[in-house]
């Protein structure tokens, strides 16, 4: 055991995290709204649209998220087009390119979870509202999404994690977050061990506070 | 579709055998994890809190660290770890181990944790009284297992199971920065010879929901078989 190693890279990792940190907050905040958008186009009664929304969350569930960053991240570059357009500012920068990647995966997932609370709702909830006069619209904010918010809590705070997970391969694509940072000492000082104690024991530290931040908020809400 | 031709014009043999190298990674990569389940299921279902402690810190260290870091893990520490105990036979030779094998063993540690946690659902939600009624007929311990909590347990768990097979399959991806040739490193490999990473890339997603269509599909039939009489 090198002790030394493990202390002195300590704060290199440490702000590594604060990157791993910004990838996971910026994509999910994107992603959850990207979700929302496709949960409420699933649970249309349009067949066409729904399966749409459908086919959007079977492709992004079925393959690696590594695919995705590299799809967008190599492969969008060789359109011409795309390069004389303004969205190339986004695009030829990996730190984009790796938070679109994670927001329109996570996004699926998310769109899942929130359909699948939508679609536990008592149709009692939706009628007494309706009964009320509500219209459909304050329905819809004020009634069904806070009761979808609250049912998919537990799923979520999953998905934040595996989310957490999923911002390691941001290092593939040249950013020196957590996972990009603890591999460039391991290749540095062929340390494994030492390295992997510390990056893995952060990484386990932020699983620790989400997970109970996430059981906090279900007690605040739960009914 | 040139591109994708047999033989040495195009790259479909190289995609061809890098799909077939995806499917033997995954499959390994679950029986080792399986392997893993048999061993910290019980240790998690154990009165013994120390043998529980073990058990949880696998699972948790596992599913709470990126498997990328865990490859890395595998990849820089194999060989030193490998190295280590055969010099303590007195074999102090450079040992080179097969990308094949770290990679199988990084994944399937990986997969084994989300396959105890499975297990260890489905054996807790059997009925109490299946294991007393067995008790009571006097079945011995091997039978008691075998014949009646086995069975159920493995109804409850394929749902499950197919999720934790998702994931490994997927998983195998992350292999590709060791150098093993599966689907992403061959595509890798194709993109940076042709120029064309759209392409590939495209085509590497392709393969792999082909493969993860394909094997719900069979998995979907294993659920109906061992749901029978239900």
């Amino acid at each position: 055991m090198d002790l030394e190693l493990m202390i002195n890279s300590f704060p290199k990792l440490l702000s590594a995290a604060a990157i791993t940190l910004k990838l996971l907050s910026v994509s999910l905040i994107i992603g959850l709204f990207i979700g929302l958008f496709f949960a409420i186009l699933r649970i249309n009664k349009n067949k066409l649209i729904s399966k749409l929304a459908y086919g959007y969350s079977y492709v992004f569930r079925g393959t690696p998220l590594l695919v995705q960053i590299f799809i967008i991240y190599f492969g969008l570059g060789q359109i011409e087009y795309l390069r004389s357009t303004i969205l190339w500012v986004i695009l030829k920068e990996p730190y984009w390119c790796a938070i679109i990647a994670f927001a329109l995966n996570t996004g699926a997932y998310t769109s899942e979870i929130l359909r699948s609370a939508f679609q536990t709702i008592k149709p009692g909830i939706i009628e007494a509202g309706k009964s009320l006069g509500i219209s459909n619209k304050v329905i819809f904010f004020k009634i069904q999404i806070p009761i979808a918010i609250r049912q998919s809590l537990p799923a979520y705070g999953n998905e934040i994690i595996l989310m957490m997970k999923g911002t390691s391969l941001a290092s593939t694509v040249t950013i020196m977050d957590l996972t990009g940072v603890a591999k460039y000492i391991i290749s540095t000082t062929f340390k494994p061990i030492e390295v992997f104690i510390v990056a893995g024991g952060i990484y386990l530290l932020m699983t620790f506070i989400i997970h109970n931040l996430i059981k906090f908020l279900e007690k605040k809400y739960s009914y | 579709m040139e591109i994708l031709a047999f033989g040495d014009t195009g790259w479909g043999d190289e995609l061809f055998y890098a799909t077939l190298m995806t499917i033997a990674v995954s499959i390994t990569a679950m029986f080792i994890g399986f392997l893993f389940a048999l061993i910290f299921t019980p240790l998690k279902l154990s009165k013994n809190k120390f043998l529980n402690f073990i058990a949880n810190s696998y699972t948790t260290i596992i599913r709470g660290v990126p498997e990328l870091l865990v490859i890395y893990l595998f990849f820089f520490g194999g060989t030193g770890a490998v190295m280590f105990v055969a010099s303590i036979f007195g074999y102090n030779e450079y040992i080179e181990i097969n990308a094949f094998i770290t990679g199988a063993f990084a994944i399937g540690i990986i997969s084994g944790a989300y396959s105890t946690e499975v297990f260890r659902g489905a054996i807790q939600s059997i009925d109490k009284g299946q294991f007393e009624a067995a008790n009571v007929l006097g079945l011995n311990k091997f039978r008691k297992f075998f014949k009646i909590i086995l069975p159920q347990t493995l109804r409850l768990a394929i749902p499950n199971l197919s999720n934790v097979w998702q994931i490994t399959l997927k998983d195998t991806s992350l292999i590709s920065v060791t150098g093993l040739v599966e689907i992403m490193r061959q595509s890798y490999i194709a993109a940076g010879s042709t120029r064309d990473p759209l392409f590939f890339y495209s085509f590497a997603a392709v393969l792999y929901l082909l493969l993860t269509f394909v094997s719900m599909k069979l998995i979907n039939r294993l659920e109906v078989r061992y749901s029978r009489g239900y």
